[in-house]
C-alpha cells in the first residue's frame, strides 16, 4: 500500500506511543486519510463526489435510524406514521426530508462518480476490483432506495412494489415461486411491507461493508487521475492532508449548502405527489413512475413491446434492464485501450458525451407514459446504450489514434502553467516515454 | 489418540495414494454442509406466506345491477375482480379474430361458461408486471381492442380480456369461478 515516499506515523505523545503499540488505530488514519497518504497532485473537484458518496450514507444512517424510532410497518398504519412523523414528532418533518432528499442527493453524487470513473478510465488496470465494488455498492443502494420508498405505502410504494417484485416472476418456471416468496403473499402487503423495512434497516450498514473494501481497493494502487498518467515519483503527489482534506472539507460545505437549499424550500420536488395518496391495491394510479434515479432502467424495461426470438417481451425486459447494470461489470475488460484518460482519447470522448445524454435521454422516456412518440425513442436510446459497450467501445479501443501523454502529472501541471520541470526531475523520473495504463 | 497425531508414513497410504485421513475430511465436510442446508432452509423458508396468507377466501357476488358494457371491481384476495357484461357487439368482435393467431390462443368460449358468454369475469391484473388495467370504470380508456388498457407500460387486451399488443404475456386470467343462479357467481 501507498508509495515508498509516504510519511511515517510518528506518535507524538505518550498515550499515542501506548495506543500505537496495541491498537494502532490513528496509524490506520494517518496512512489512509492522513499527511501518510501521498495523492496525485492534480486531482480536480470530480474528486470530491467519493468523499461526498460516504457523507451522503452517514446521512441517511443516522436520519434513517431516527425515523424508525417513529416509524410503524404495518399497512394498517403505516403511510398515518410518517404524516404523523412529518406532523408531530419534533423536528420530524426535516428527518424525514432530510433522509427522502438524501436519497435522491446521494444518487446524484454516486453518479456523477461513476461517470468520473468513465471519463478517466479508473475502471481500466490496476483498479478493476475497485470498480467492481463500486457497481455491487450501487446495485445495494437501489435496492435499499426502492425498499425504503415501499415504507411510505403511497400509492407509488405500493404499485412500485408490484411491478418491481413481479419482475422476477419473469424468469421461467421458479418465476412464480420466487415472486411469492419474495412478498409473502401473491401480492404486496404485510409481509412484504415488514421484511422490507428489516432489509431497508440492514442494507446500509452492508454497503458501509462493502465500502470499506472499496476504499481499501482504492488504497493499493492509489487513486487515479485526470491525466490517467501513473504517479511516478515523490515530485507528482502531494499528503492527503492537509491539501485533500481542505478541498473535500470545502466541496462538502458546496454540497450541504445545495442539500439544506432543497430539504428546507424544495423539498418534494424531486419526489412523486402521487406517494401523498395512501396505497389502494385496487387502483392504479393512471402514471405509475418510481423515483428520477431509476428512471433510465425504467426506460430499458419498457422499451420490449412484442415477442421475439422466443422469449416473452415480459423477459426481455426484465433481461435487458438487469444486463445494462451488469455490462458495466466487463467494462474494463471491454475497453482494451491502454490509455485510460479521455482528455488524451479524441475519440473515446466524443462517444462519452453521446453515452451521458443517451443516459439522459432515457431518463426522460422512462418518465413518459407509453405511447408514442416515445416508445420508439426509448427502444433507440436503449439499443444505443447497449451498442456503446459491446460495439463502439472495443472498436474505439482497437482503431483509436490517441494524442501523446504527458511524461508524469507534474509536467502536465507545470505545462499549463507554461513551465517545464527542471532538469533531472519529473519527466526524468520514471523513464521519459510517454506511460500508458499497462 | 496416538496414531492421529503422527505424520502419514508409507503404512497409511492405499495403492492409490488415499489416506484414511482423506475419507474423514470428506465426511466431516458432508456432514457439516448437509447440517448448514438443514438450518439454512428454514431460514429461507420463513419467507413463503404464511398460514393466514394461504387461507383462502372465495366470495359471492351479484351480477344483476350490471347493464350491458358495464363492468364491476371488487375485490378478492387483496386483488381486483373485473365483472363485466359483454355487449352483443364485444361478443362478436371477440369471435371474429381467430384465436390461433392470438400470442395467448384462447377463445371466448373458452373463458367464460357455457351458456353464459356474455359474462366475462377476470382478474383485473396485468399479466405483464401486475398494474390494474384501465376499462372497468366508466369513462375509463379502454385501449385499441375496446377491452382494457394498462397504463403502467401500454398492454392492451381486447373484449374478452385477450392480450393483443403491449409487453404482457398472457391473457387476463380468469379466476376459478361458478355461477349459482343466473345472475350471482361463487368466486375461489
Ligand atoms: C443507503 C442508505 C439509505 C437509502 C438510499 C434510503 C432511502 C430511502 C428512501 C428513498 C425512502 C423513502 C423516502 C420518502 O419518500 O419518504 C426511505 C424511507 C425510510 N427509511 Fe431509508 N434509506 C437509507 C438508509 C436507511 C437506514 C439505515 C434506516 C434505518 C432504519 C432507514 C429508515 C427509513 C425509514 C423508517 C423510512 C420510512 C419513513 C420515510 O418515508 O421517511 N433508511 N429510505
Ligand atoms: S403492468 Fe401492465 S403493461 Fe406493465
Amino acid at each position: 500500500m501507498s508509495f515508498p515516499w509516504a510519511k511515517h506515523y510518528e506518535p507524538t505523545t505518550d498515550f499515542g506511543r501506548y495506543m500505537d503499540s496495541r491498537l494502532p488505530l490513528p496509524r490506520l488514519v494517518y496512512g489512509a486519510l492522513g499527511a501518510g497518504y501521498p495523492t496525485p497532485k492534480n486531482l480536480n473537484y470530480f474528486y470530491n463526489f467519493g468523499v461526498l458518496a460516504g457523507v451522503a450514507l452517514v446521512i441517511q444512517i443516522i436520519t434513517g435510524v431516527v425515523l424508525g424510532m417513529h416509524y410503524a410497518a404495518n399497512t394498517g398504519i403505516a403511510f398515518d406514521s410518517v404524516e404523523f412523523i412529518m406532523r408531530d414528532v419534533n423536528n420530524g418533518w426535516m428527518l424525514r426530508y432530510m433522509h427522502a432528499v438524501g436519497a435522491s442527493f446521494f444518487f446524484a453524487v454516486v453518479y456523477v462518480h461513476i461517470f468520473r470513473g468513465l471519463y478517466y478510465g479508473s475502471y481500466k488496470p490496476p483498479r478493476e476490483v475497485l470498480w467492481l465494488l463500486g457497481l455491487v455498492i450501487f446495485l445495494l443502494m437501489m435496492a435499499t432506495a426502492f425498499m425504503g420508498y415501499v415504507l411510505v405505502w403511497g400509492q407509488m410504494s405500493f404499485w412500485g412494489a408490484t411491478v418491481i417484485t413481479n419482475l422476477f416472476s419473469a424468469v421461467p418456471i421458479v418465476g412464480e415461486a420466487i415472486h411469492t416468496w419474495l412478498l409473502g403473499g401473491f401480492s404486496p402487503d404485510n409481509a412484504t411491507l415488514n421484511r422490507f423495512f428489516s432489509l431497508h434497516y440492514l442494507l446500509p450498514f452492508i454497503i458501509f461493508g462493502v465500502i470499506i473494501l472499496h476504499v481499501w481497493a482504492l488504497h493499493i494502487p492509489g487513486s487515479n487521475n485526470p491525466t490517467g498518467v501513473d504517479v511516478k515519483g515523490p515530485q507528482d503527489t502531494v499528503p492527503f492532508h492537509p491539501y485533500y482534506t481542505a478541498k473535500d472539507f470545502f466541496g462538502l460545505g458546496v454540497y450541504l449548502t445545495i442539500f439544506a437549499i432543497f430539504v428546507f424550500f424544495l423539498p418534494n420536488a424531486l419526489g412523486e405527489v402521487d406517494n401523498y395518496i395512501p396505497a389502494n391495491p385496487l387502483s392504479t394510479p393512471p402514471h405509475i413512475v418510481p423515483e428520477w434515479y431509476l428512471l433510465p432502467f425504467y426506460a430499458i424495461l419498457k422499451a420490449f413491446t412484442t415477442n421475439f426470438l422466443f422469449i416473452p417481451a415480459k423477459l426481455w425486459g426484465v433481461l435487458a434492464m438487469l444486463s445494462a447494470i451488469l455490462l458495466l461489470f466487463f467494462l474494463p475488460w471491454l475497453d482494451t485501450s491502454p490509455v485510460r484518460s479521455n482528455s488524451y482519447r479524441p475519440l473515446n470522448r466524443i462517444f462519452f458525451w453521446v453515452l451521458v445524454a443517451d443516459c439522459i435521454l432515457l431518463g426522460v422516456c422512462g418518465g413518459k407514459l407509453a405511447e408514442e412518440p416515445w416508445v420508439r425513442i426509448g427502444q433507440l436510446a436503449s439499443a444505443y446504450y447497449f451498442a456503446h459497450f459491446l460495439i463502439i467501445i472495443p472498436l474505439i479501443a482497437r482503431f483509436e489514434k490517441t494524442l501523446p501523454l504527458p511524461n508524469s502529472i507534474s509536467e502536465s501541471v507545470l505545462a499549463k502553467y507554461g513551465r517545464t520541470p527542471p532538469p533531472g526531475s519529473a519527466g526524468s523520473f520514471g523513464g521519459t516515454m510517454p506511460q500508458p495504463a499497462e | 489418540m496416538a496414531s492421529e497425531t503422527q505424520l502419514p508414513h508409507g503404512d497409511d497410504l492405499t495403492i492409490d495414494g488415499e489416506r484414511r485421513r482423506d475419507f474423514i475430511y470428506v465426511a466431516t465436510g458432508a456432514f457439516a454442509a448437509v447440517g448448514a442446508a438443514a438450518v439454512v432452509w428454514p431460514l429461507i423458508n420463513q419467507m413463503n406466506p404464511s398460514a393466514d396468507v394461504l387461507a383462502l377466501a372465495s366470495i359471492d357476488l351479484d351480477l344483476a345491477a350490471i347493464q350491458p358494457g358495464q363492468a364491476i371491481v371488487v375485490p378478492w384476495r387483496g386483488k381486483p375482480v373485473f365483472a363485466r357484461q359483454l355487449t352483443p357487439a364485444e361478443i362478436a368482435a371477440a369471435n371474429k379474430v381467430d384465436a390461433k393467431t392470438l400470442r395467448d390462443p384462447e377463445t371466448l368460449a373458452q373463458r367464460t361458461k357455457p351458456g353464459n358468454e356474455k359474462w366475462l369475469i377476470t382478474l383485473g391484473v396485468c399479466t405483464h408486471l401486475g398494474c390494474v388495467p384501465l376499462g372497468a370504470r366508466e369513462g375509463e380508456k379502454r385501449g385499441d381492442f375496446g377491452g382494457y388498457f394498462c397504463p403502467c407500460h401500454g398492454s392492451q387486451y381486447d373484449t374478452a380480456g385477450r392480450i393483443r399488443a403491449g409487453p404482457a404475456p398472457k391473457n387476463l386470467e380468469v379466476p376459478q369461478y361458478a355461477f349459482k343462479s343466473p345472475t350471482s357467481v361463487a368466486i375461489g
